[in-house]
């Protein structure tokens, strides 16, 4: 029964939202609570000298200050590898400072005080005496032999490097009528949640337990790494995620400022609140991409694409983040692209590289926005190469609708994706005809403007070899724990977390469906340790495919026990009943024949009435782990419309089309409103998001005033259309639509400005498509046809 | 050192005495527990702390508490009781504008002094008024549609009493 699965239903928590009544981290304030502040390095390397907290300690409110010598000690270090990246180092990390410093805004020294003021003020007092080294924040030099080092503790500035082959590579592009090639640079950026970095950790020294406030996606990873980093045991420890103000994959790796309020607080006995302000958030949460990326694409005579060769070299931090690494991102990087497409053969090189700037980890759509952009842009080349239009040669190459299973280039096992539909549909939106006459029309007025498309497969679903069998502690299976009160109403606690994606009105939606009841009718638990079922959580697009699946599962076995007992109570073989409109009913006929009130007011308060043995618990704990593919695939194609002022650099973004396959849809409202944020924060960094570094590795625009994010005046309405491929791994068939939006959009948008810039041969190949730059390719473009 | 503020915060009195280098925003965040006023920035950038100060939006985050002194301030908690922005809410909630709700009671600040300064906004103008909120979650599209859907409302609800008072 599917009355509510694939209807708009609005999300019941947005209401306390819209009424002021949001409970963030940032707004709780607990008994004997204590306000930290990080005094933090001015400088991207270096040794400290000295630490002079004297004078610090006296000013007014302050209770203690740390250094590394004494917090330290309370917490084991964290290594950020994975076993299955071989060869993958990372030297040890722990909360302060402790001989090096390693990045511009490296916690040196923590300040506990009654109000946060007053700790700031104290922080203006501590001397920290830092003898400054050269800082590593170039490119490609520093993985050569006998270049300085990053990290003294690293034997080279290598992270990691993996290199992806099909054995005849080397023979496709020797065979290839056209090869195109480009160099590629995709700019470092972060999340900008709106709600910074929050946690309120709160030792109870007479209990020994530990409970910790935090705006997280991922509260049981958290349990778990507190309970080992600090010798806890996992039972004593509590993490609750409240509502989160924005997270995005940011707000999933392991900090040395919660690792602090948490150590603080098991010294101290007392709450240890830290909230980042925006102008920590941009020197201590984790950035993204910083890739440049060089590309060749081989193409037949007709049109196809025979091969693709990528040497990827990203730039992280002086560390790789924990527990995921830094290394996730270039992996899917190199294993994503070309993936829509037929293409044979492949060759892909990554090179992770250490550096002394903030480290860089997952963040929405993990690498796909550089997979995309590199292979969408080749495939215009070679489009341009073999005479063919944007839509034919993405009609010749893209996997045919009927062509699956299907096992990409690089290994990817695709079960069933529909890009050939989804280009039909785009094409049908955009009408490329029109769009092409008007183009022509408007150059001839010194307008121009261009369109381009991308299309893109995401990553979803992920099992636990994403991971877990790398030796992480980070879960790919989820559970839910759902209970029939003796009222008739349900709840469902269950592990995937809520940061106002809708996860918990579509599991409302999903476990209403299955016991017959409204909506209205089923409350949901999420984001806390003591109440709900461990799991994976929110990351990954896992909320509607993992999430979604185990309530499904969990809510048909309470469905079944519930009919055990009716047919007992009406004296009826069960498997003649169902549920339906809040009661069971009989199957064939629909006619009521017990309401659920009945069954819980009998089952919790007169089970002496019921017959002797019979299961009269009406609650049920399952887990579910994704089995089948190693993971789901989503897919689809965008399409973007600009317009480029040629004597300013600036572009005005006119429309962006969206055809999405994110299998079985559970909300379409909330859908669009997932694929049309992700977009943003697509388009977000291909014109105006640079975490920007000068040569001394100091990061000059950290302010929300300096660093550019997209404004609604910036950004154009966006056209979304479906098509619906549910997987069959799962009874749901939900793929997950949270990345889909950021994984393509400004590919899309990078296509669609060359395309506007053709008449001058100008290309961009790097973001942000700042006005400058795109300033800079008109002038190279000039000086290349004027040239002798 | 502390000095007294009087305001009226959301239509009641309120007497406190706060330190004067106390933002208006800590004072109704920490001092009167208002924590739907949020703070993303404080530097007047982002809009998550915009409350009415004498009916105008202002950064709660860059006036000073002492500076409100025989103010009227209206937080997201008193639009919210009195019911002034109950369709904007409404609205929202139907076209699902928010999604982590950080930014919207900023959002509903903007949007409600725009509709008291233009009561039918085009969708650019619409835009153009939003240019101090930043939102990460919803690309912004929703959050346009909503506040245009109100300002349509509202001028078929407040089009009769105008006849009226024509006559």
């Amino acid at each position: 029964m599917t009355l509510h699965i694939g209807q708009p239903q609005r999300r019941e928590n947005a209401r306390r939202h819209l009424a002021g009544r949001g409970r963030f981290v940032s707004d709780l304030a607990l008994p004997r609570m204590l306000h930290a502040v990080f005094v933090r390095s001015p400088m991207a390397k270096g040794r400290i000298l000295g630490i002079d907290i004297e004078a610090a300690s006296l000013c007014p409110g302050v209770v203690r200050i740390f250094t590394a010598a004494d917090l330290n000690p309370r917490c084991q270090p964290w290594v950020g590898t994975l076993d299955h990246f071989a060869g993958m180092q990372s030297p040890p990390m722990n909360i302060l400072a402790e001989e090096s410093v390693l990045w511009t805004g490296h916690p040196v020294a923590m300040i506990l005080a009654r109000s946060r003021a007053e700790a700031e003020d104290a922080a203006d007092r501590v001397l920290v005496d830092i003898e400054d080294a050269e800082p590593v924040t170039g490119g490609v030099p520093v993985l050569q032999p006998g270049a300085a080092r990053a990290n003294d503790a690293a034997d080279s500035n290598l992270c990691y490097e993996a290199l992806l082959q099909t054995p005849d590579v080397d023979r496709a592009f020797a065979g290839a009528a056209h090869v195109v090639e480009a160099g590629f640079t995709f700019g470092r950026h972060t999340a900008v949640t709106l709600e910074p970095r929050a946690v309120v950790a709160d030792y109870d020294p007479s209990s020994g337990a530990l409970t910790v406030h935090q705006g997280t996606q991922t509260p049981y990873q958290f349990q778990d790494v507190y309970a080992r980093h600090f010798g806890l045991p996992e039972g004593k420890v509590r993490v609750i995620a409240p509502d989160v103000g924005g997270s995005f994959g940011m707000k999933l790796h392991v900090y040395n400022e919660e690792m602090g309020a948490v150590a603080a607080s098991l010294i101290l006995g007392r709450p240890v609140r830290y909230v980042a302000d925006r102008l920590e958030s941009f020197v201590s949460d984790i950035h993204a991409r910083d890739h440049d990326v060089y590309g060749r694409m081989a193409v037949a005579a007709d049109g196809t694409i025979l091969a693709m060769e990528i040497d990827d070299l990203t730039r992280i931090g002086a560390v790789s983040a924990y527990p995921r690494t830094s290394a996730a991102e270039g992996n899917q990087v190199i294993r994503l692209m070309g993936a829509p497409y037929r293409m044979a053969d492949y060759r892909g090189k990554l090179s992770v590289a250490f550096q002394n700037k903030v480290q860089t980890s997952q963040y929405r759509a993990v690498g796909h926005p550089i997979a995309c952009a590199v292979t969408e842009a080749l495939v215009e080349r070679a489009a341009e190469a073999t005479g063919c239009d944007s839509f034919e040669i993405r009609a010749r190459n893209l996997i045919a609708d009927d062509a699956y299973p299907h096992v990409s280039a690089t290994g990817y096992q695709f079960e069933k994706l529909s890009h050939q539909a989804c280009l039909a549909r785009l094409r049908g939106m955009m009408d490329p005809g029109a769009l092409r006459a008007e183009q022509a029309a408007l150059r001839a007025r010194g307008i121009y403007r261009g369109f381009g498309i991308a299309s893109f497969v995401e990553i979803t679903n992920p099992g636990a070899t994403f991971y877990g069998v790398g030796g992480a502690r980070i879960s790919a299976q989820d559970g839910a724990v759902v209970r029939m009160l003796p009222s008739g109403d349900i709840h469902c606690a269950i592990s995937v977390t809520e940061q106002g994606q809708g996860t918990e009105t579509i599991i409302a939606q999903v476990v209403a469906d299955q016991l017959g009841v409204v909506p209205e009718r089923v409350s949901v638990t999420t984001g806390d340790t003591a109440t709900t079922p461990s799991g994976g959580a929110t990351w990954a697009c896992r909320g509607a495919g993992i999430g979604g699946e185990t309530a499904l599962r969990a809510g048909r076995q309470l469905r079944d026990r519930i009919l055990t007992l009716a047919g007992a109570l009406v004296q009826t073989d069960p498997a003649t009943l169902r549920l339906a409109g809040g009661a069971v009913v009989d199957a064939a006929t629909g006619a009521p024949r017990i309401a659920l009130e009945e069954i819980g007011r009998i089952a919790t308060y007169r089970p002496d009435t019921l017959p002797d043995g019979i299961d009269h618990s009406l609650t049920v704990a399952h887990h579910f782990a994704p089995g089948g593919y190693p993971f789901d695939f989503t897919n689809g194609i965008q399409g973007s419309l600009v317009e480029v002022d040629v004597e300013t650099g600036l572009v005005t973004l006119l429309k962006h089309w969206v055809v999405e396959d994110c299998g079985r849809i559970i909300n379409p409202l909330l859908v669009d409103e997932q694929i049309r944020g992700g977009v943003v924060q697509g388009l977000g960094p291909a014109f105006f998001e640079e975490c920007q570094y000068d040569a001394d590795g100091q990061l000059t625009n950290g302010s929300l005033a300096d660093y550019l994010v997209p404004m609604a005046v910036e950004m154009p309405d966006i056209k979304i259309a479906h098509i619906e491929t549910p997987t069959q791994d799962t009874i749901l068939g939900a793929k997950g639509v949270g990345e889909a939006g950021t994984a393509a959009a400004g590919a899309a948008a990078m296509n669609a400005v060359n395309d506007a810039l053709r008449p001058f041969g100008a290309c961009l190949t790097q973001t942000p498509m700042t006005p400058l730059r795109i300033l800079d390719a008109l002038d190279a473009a000039r000086q290349e046809r004027t040239a002798p | 050192m502390k000095v007294l503020v009087n305001t009226i915060v959301n239509g009641a009195p309120v007497q406190e005495a706060v330190t004067p280098r106390s933002s208006l925003a800590d004072f109704l965040r920490d001092d009167l527990g208002l924590t739907g006023t949020h703070l993303g920035c404080e530097m007047g950038a982002c809009g998550a702390c915009l409350v009415l100060l004498d009916g105008a939006p202002v950064h709660a985050c860059l006036v000073l508490a002492v500076q409100a002194e025989g103010g009227r301030i209206e937080t997201i908690e008193g639009l919210t009781e009195t019911g002034a922005v109950a369709d904007l809410q409404e609205s929202f909630h139907d076209r699902n504008a928010l999604q982590c709700g950080y930014c919207t009671s900023g959002m509903l600040m903007s949007a409600q002094a725009l509709l008291a300064r233009n009561a039918a906004p085009s969708r650019d103008e619409i835009r153009d008024a939003l240019s101090g909120n930043y939102c990460r979650c919803t690309g912004y599209e929703a959050i346009v549609d909503a506040i245009a859907a109100t300002g349509r409302a509202r001028a078929v609800t407040a089009a009769p009493a105008n006849t009226e008072a024509a006559e």
